[in-house]
């Protein structure tokens, strides 16, 4: 712990003095008033001061959500830690994940408190692939699901031809719908579009992939068609497009439901592996067995939703 | 693969081919086709029925669609083809759904969307509507267009009233619901004991003969 916390703040000066070359050595360029603020769960702020605030009464601080900035939270308490750093207690929970508003009225100074963005990015795709995994609890992609997760082997196959064109297709989906649609109002035709990027790329990858090495394609081909059959390929664009997702978080979303569906695959195929080998009653054979294993991979995928990279 | 029986011309009567779609190759139940908004749409009948009839609308549209313009369309695009017939039907419905049950929209529209990706759809302009004349595929896509509706209104009902205690909003049982049911481990394990039920009516119907049970078709995409 001593260790890290000096590594911090060896690169702390280390930051600073590049910031203070980067400032033409100006030393006109005070440090601002409040240097670093984080909100921490269930109801704390703490925040790193870059001049000494003179007045620590609660009612120096203000606290609000960056959407609601004129509902400000109270403020219970402000306290000193041993190592100068502010601990302000809050009346309401707050959450690391959202965004929020601090502003200290004397010295005046104002910072905006958000998650970094790659924890953000983590978080989305920790999201899509165990919290809100695609084929457990938003129900998609179950034809193709029920169809390839039969064997190990091929379950694996396609988990890895299915990430790969997802990725592929959510960015150049996110890249047109932002670039052409959006700006020429064209919002409506976004399924039409977003399917044919999926078939164009598929048709791509296959045509690609037989050229440059035909033992790939023999492997992965087969898969490559069913991949159109998917509802998760056109949820993600889809999903993206409605929550007006940038570029980190489109990428992020890809890889997540991506590899939530890999998982889900490969999990579901161990399971119907051994399910193949026990006695089922003769009207639950086949797909309605395999329809209640995946039903207790949902209950046991519902843990994940206490799940906060956050904490 | 498993969806055998397909009628090769001389079509068969309008009568059998809507029954071929409700009963003998149900979408749902016997050729385990578009599972996903099986699952996810039905924790109401409701929203089973909206979702059921955008899918029959849609498939219908395009069957006829198919039906009308097959002598053109070149074999080695037409999937690519089909894709865009059903992709420009779905926006229609849509936009159509969003405007006249905003409140019904705001829970199923992502599915809604989703109805081009559906397996259903294109299997059957694949196998039916591209080799049958006009009036037989308009049948079919009927037929299986109700199979589906009857399938996600089965389900949905069954989620409901065990889930719910009600059902389309009016409560029938007394006692506290099983909240698993709308959950949605519950719909898996829901349709699990509906198509056992199926098979076993199944298999009692045709005296035990040895049909593949499950529909077997699962690798359909």
């Amino acid at each position: 712990m001593a260790r890290r916390m000096r590594a911090r703040a060896a690169a702390g000066a280390l930051a600073a003095a590049v910031a203070a070359l980067w400032a033409g050595g100006a030393a006109a360029a005070a440090a601002p008033v409040i240097e670093n603020a984080r909100m921490l769960a269930p109801h704390h702020v703490l925040v790193q001061l870059g001049q000494p605030v003179a007045d620590l009464s609660p009612g120096n601080f203000r606290v609000t959500e960056a959407l609601a900035p004129d509902v400000a939270m109270e403020v219970t308490e402000v306290t000193v830690r041993p190592d100068g750093k502010l601990w302000l207690t809050l009346a309401q929970t707050v959450s690391p994940q959202n965004h929020y508003r601090l502003e200290i009225h004397r010295p005046r100074a104002v910072r905006e408190v958000k998650p970094a963005a790659w924890a953000l990015l983590l978080s989305v795709v920790l999201s899509a692939s165990l919290i809100n995994n695609f084929v457990f609890t938003r129900y998609l992609g179950l034809c193709v699901f029920f169809g390839v997760s039969k064997r190990q082997d091929t379950s694996i196959g396609m988990g890895i031809t299915f990430t790969v064109v997802m990725v592929a297709s959510a960015m150049l989906s996110w890249a047109i719908y932002t670039y052409v649609l959006s700006p020429l109002d064209l919002r409506f035709l976004q399924v039409l579009v977003f399917i044919g990027i999926v078939a164009f790329l598929v048709q791509l990858v296959d045509t690609v992939l037989k050229k440059l090495n035909r033992l790939l394609h023999q492997k992965f081909g087969i898969y490559l068609m069913l991949i159109t059959t998917n509802c998760i390929i056109l949820a993600v664009p889809l999903l993206n497009a409605s929550a007006n997702a940038g570029p980190w978080e489109a990428l992020a979303l890809a890889v997540g439901s991506g590899a939530g569906f890999a998982i889900a695959l490969f999990l579901m195929s161990c399971a119907r592996e051994k399910a193949e080998l026990a006695r089922v009653p003769k009207s639950f054979e086949g797909l309605p067995i395999a329809f209640a294993l995946t039903g207790l991979f949902a209950l046991a995928f519902m843990g994940f939703a206490g799940l906060n990279p956050f904490r | 693969m498993s969806t055998a029986a397909v009628p090769r011309p001389p079509a068969p009567g309008a009568g059998r081919l809507l029954l071929n779609g409700i009963f003998a190759e149900n979408p749902v139940f016997r050729l385990a086709l578009s599972l996903c908004p099986a699952v996810a749409v039905t924790t109401t009948v409701m929203n089973g029925l909206i979702l059921g009839v955008a899918v029959l609308v849609v498939q219908v549209l395009s069957s006829v669609s198919v039906a009308l313009v097959r002598r053109s369309i070149h074999p080695r695009v037409r999937i690519p083809v089909y894709t865009i017939i059903i992709a420009v039907w779905v926006s229609c419905i849509d936009m159509v759904l969003a405007a006249f049950f905003p409140a019904l929209y705001a829970q199923v529209g992502l599915y809604v969307k989703l109805i081009v990706a559906f397996a259903i759809i294109i299997s059957r302009l694949e196998l039916f509507a591209s080799k049958q004349p006009l009036v037989p595929t308009f049948f079919d896509g009927l037929g299986m267009g109700l199979g589906f509706l009857f399938a996600l209104v089965v389900i949905g009902a069954f989620r409901e009233l065990l889930g719910g205690g009600a059902i389309a909003g009016h409560a029938l049982l007394p006692h506290k619901p099983l909240l698993f049911f709308i959950l949605p481990a519950g719909g898996f394990f829901s349709i699990a004991l509906l198509m056992a039920f199926f098979n076993l009516v199944e298999r009692r119907l045709s005296g035990g003969a040895a049909r593949r049970p499950g529909g077997g078709g699962g690798a359909h995409g």
